[in-house]
């Protein structure tokens, strides 16, 4: 059963009727937003739209859960404004709600940080249906417990958000983009690690698998094309400035590179991580990206047969969830399955009764 | 809860602690406050751990004799987060002092609880790395503090606090059950344990181990340091280089009797003037020579009338020790004083500070303002003479009502010391009765028996 909720209100009533309940706004990450299960009612938050307070001056705006990204970015980028972590799937409707709760941060976060370094404020409704406030609207605060922190990759299964506060960033004047071909995974992620300790700062950095490796700049337009020498001259690898910078990075933004029919599972990774991975990937014929900045691994693994990139991540310690395509209860596979004793007793306080669908088994 | 006595012999015989569980008076003294020092309290014990094993035994044998603990570092809180509780121990983390590993790669490290912040960045200085949050106490108080508290620091405008520099951690929970809160990654999958972990002011148990961010040590770095005639064009000057869009990682604002007070313990040398403005900027060389000069324009153009920029490290050292030392040189200027932390929407800065200086005209009570201007966070030392019949009680009355006008303008009680002991009565004045009830619960869920240092941040029954 579907409910289209338009105020916090409505939401609270059908919370307070339903017997399980799962929040959604936008629906382009399909694995968190299924159901899965008999008895459970889709909230759909599309309706609860709009951005409720932006003061171009404070760097920060306040939108309501359902809104789109594109919505906000639009507004951002009237005052020369952006959220710089590069929201996932902002061109196929992701919204803000959506995007805290997924906890997945595209290309951008490599300079500025991720989905979790932007997130100041949120207010949420419990399964009790309790409306509760945590963070604030001003950049620092360390009043309280930091529940919008906690929201961040809980995937709807903590609480049903209905408002964000965010941090914003000034947009940079322009961006450049080189692509380095290195030969091997192992000669990529080498240089990844070389190029992202400097000396020239990287606005963002990927690995097109097996290895190619993309970096972009950004800052005042003047200086952007000695710092892309200066980047080149790094690294010793062939690389070429990249003529459709924005077609390239929009592409990664909207994952254009995975094919329509599969499923799309992300891992947090570490360069090393990376490496192993793809020992283990790269003789398959399974599509996969690395975001290096915010350490994400994206594989767009066949749908419905999740049991062997789950042991895969499992052997490597990884943890997963399931973005695109169907997986049990929890979108979690691999490593971090279990969960642990202190998420446990953190859900007990949020919902003690059970009405948000389970993170951990 | 049992006999005190009875539990001081379990510590010594049956975990073996002996010597190093200290109970008397003289020693016992040195602990009974943190940097708040209008607190004071004589814990049951003072247990020195040697590492995160005895740690998370102590805690074992706390929680089944239903024995409260506060974890402490150097004890450097300004909110009174590491005062002991009465029928408590206090288990002291310093010797856990190991930054464990340092891996360059992945700018990455592990650290023990007990490590002192400015340690890792030494370490890491090694690798050109740096690790990011610099609380003012950087020199002394320690990762693990730093976790509870979430503290930030002068760079946190565009570093982040020390929550965002937190990859994974290492738990024992009140109850003695050890959990890995996230990982290596700077991408969690599931919610953001971490996140809310960090700043929970040890109310969900004890930091063991943190994996921490490394940055690497910027190429250029360049200050510029400001004199203005009144705080008002530093405050304005501010929000000018923030439409410009520039991100420097620092702006600091001293007042004339801030300066004064810097001037009179460490001379950094500041010039003469109704307010200093530092803005710094730190990244690649050709973008920071830039930065400077759009910093400097906007700097002028707001009525500055000396401005001293330098490249200089020693230069540089100097002018931050001036900034970093305010709080204790106000000792220069009076016998005692309350620092508040409070933060306002940066845009009202001018408001705020007109308003404070209001107050302190009202009350007669001087008030040195230092405070990180760029994220709106204010940090008013209220001075008084703590012998003079009701000036601590006249103090906290104006502390009181900076807090308030802080709330009222849309801000936070707390920019980074956290709620403690200090502001426990003001949580209610900035969040609602039902925000109020979760965190509550939430303390609930995770410490049952409010055995971890409880008596900070929530005041009831289950506090």
């Amino acid at each position: 059963m579907i409910a289209a909720v338009g105020s916090v209100a409505e939401l609270r009533d059908v919370l307070g009727d339903a017997d399980r309940v799962l929040p959604v706004a936008g629906g382009t990450k399909a694995g968190l937003s299924r159901a899965g299960a008999d008895g459970v009612t889709t909230l759909d938050l599309g309706a609860m739209s709009g951005i409720t307070a932006y003061d171009p001056a404070e760097l920060t705006v306040t939108a309501r859960a359902g809104t789109p990204i594109a919505e906000i970015e639009a507004e951002l980028g009237r005052h020369g404004q952006c959220m710089p972590f590069d929201p996932l799937l902002t061109g196929a409707g992701a919204t803000i709600g959506g995007t805290v709760a997924a906890g997945l941060s595209g290309p951008g976060a490599c300079g500025h940080g991720t989905v979790r370094d932007f997130v100041i404020g949120v207010t949420i409704l419990d399964g009790g249906g309790r409306e509760i406030a945590a963070g604030g609207r001003v950049v620092k605060n360390a009043a309280g417990f930091d529940l919008p922190k906690l929201m961040v990759g809980s995937a709807g299964r903590l609480g049903v958000m209905t408002e964000v506060c965010c941090k914003v960033f000034p947009r940079p004047q322009a961006t450049a983009t080189l692509a380095f071909e290195c030969g091997s995974t192992a000669a990529a992620v080498k240089l990844a690690a070389r190029l992202a300790r400097g000396p020239v700062t990287l606005d963002a950095l990927e690995l097109d698998p097996p290895a190619r490796l993309l970096a972009r700049v950004a800052g005042p337009t003047h200086l952007l094309d000695a710092r892309a020498r200066r980047l080149a001259a790094e690294a010793d690898a062939d690389s070429a400035p990249v003529d459709d910078e924005a077609g390239l990075w929009e592409g990664l933004v909207e994952l254009d590179w995975a094919p329509a029919d599969t499923g799309l599972v992300a891992a947090g990774v570490t360069l090393g991580d990376v490496a192993r991975l793809e020992e283990r990937l790269g003789t398959s014929a399974v599509d996969r990206h690395y975001s290096l900045g915010p350490g994400l691994a994206l594989i767009a693994w066949p749908e419905g047969d999740l049991a062997g990139l789950a042991a895969i991540l499992t052997d490597l310690g990884l943890a997963g969830i399931v973005v695109i395509g169907t997986s049990g209860e929890t979108p979690l596979i691999g490593a971090g399955q279990a969960g642990n004793a202190f998420g446990r007793r953190v859900r007990t306080a949020l919902d003690p009764g059970r009405r948000f669908l389970e993170l951990w088994p | 809860m049992q006999d005190g006595t009875q539990f001081v012999g379990r510590l010594r015989g049956e975990l073996g602690l002996g010597r190093r569980v200290l109970t008397d008076p003289a020693q016992l003294a040195v602990f009974g406050s943190d940097a708040l020092t209008a607190f004071h309290e004589r814990p049951l014990a003072v247990v020195l751990a040697e590492d995160a094993d005895e740690v998370v035994e102590i805690v074992r044998l706390c929680h089944r004799h239903r024995v409260p603990f506060v974890a402490r570092g150097s004890g450097t809180s300004l909110s009174g987060g590491s005062l002991p509780v009465a029928d408590g121990i206090v288990i002291a983390l310093n010797r856990l002092d190991r930054v464990v590993s340092i891996d360059a790669a992945e700018r990455t490290a592990v650290v023990e609880a007990g490590v002192v912040n400015l340690d890792v960045s030494r370490v890491a200085a090694a690798h050109s790395l740096e690790y990011a949050p610099d609380p003012s106490s950087q020199s002394v108080c320690t990762i693990g503090g730093n976790i509870a508290f979430n503290s930030g620091g002068a760079h946190c405008l565009r570093h982040g606090m020390t929550a965002n520099h937190i990859l994974g951690l290492e738990v024992v929970l009140p109850d003695g059950e050890v959990v890995q809160l996230g990982g290596r990654s700077r991408t969690t999958t599931g919610p953001d344990l971490v996140g809310i972990f960090c700043g929970s002011e040890g109310l969900f148990g004890i930091a063991l181990r943190a994996t921490v961010r490394l940055l690497p040590v910027a190429e250029a770095t360049h200050t510029a340091l400001a004199v203005f005639d009144d705080l008002r064009q530093a405050g304005d000057a501010v929000a000018q280089i923030v439409a410009a869009g520039l991100l420097p990682v620092a702006m600091e604002i001293m007042d004339a009797l801030a300066i004064e007070a810097a001037e009179a313990s460490v001379r950094p040398n500041y010039p003469h003037g109704g307010a200093v403005l530092l803005v710094e900027s730190e990244g690649e060389r050709a973008v920071v020579e830039r930065e400077a000069r759009q910093v400097e324009e906007l700097l002028r153009a707001a009525g500055s009338r000396e401005i001293r920029g330098t490249d200089d490290t020693e230069e540089r050292a100097l002018i931050w020790k001036g900034r970093k030392s305010a709080f204790s040189a106000v000792g220069w200027l009076a016998p005692d004083y309350i620092v508040q932390d409070g933060v306002v929407p940066r845009t009202r800065l001018g408001e705020a500070l007109a308003a404070i200086e209001r107050l302190s005209e009202e009350t007669g009570i001087r008030v040195a303002n230092v405070f990180h201007a760029g994220d709106g966070n204010l940090h008013p030392l209220i001075l008084f003479d703590g012998s003079e019949d009701g000036a601590l009680e006249r103090a906290e009355e104006l502390a009181a009502s900076i807090l308030d006008l802080c709330v009222s303008l849309g801000g936070s009680i707390t920019g980074e010391h956290g709620v403690g002991m200090e502001k426990r009565a003001f949580l209610e004045r900035m969040f609602g009765p039902e925000d109020l009830a979760f965190m509550h619960r939430l303390r609930e869920s995770v410490d049952p028996d409010a055995l971890a240092n409880p008596g900070k941040m929530l005041i009831g029954a289950t506090a």
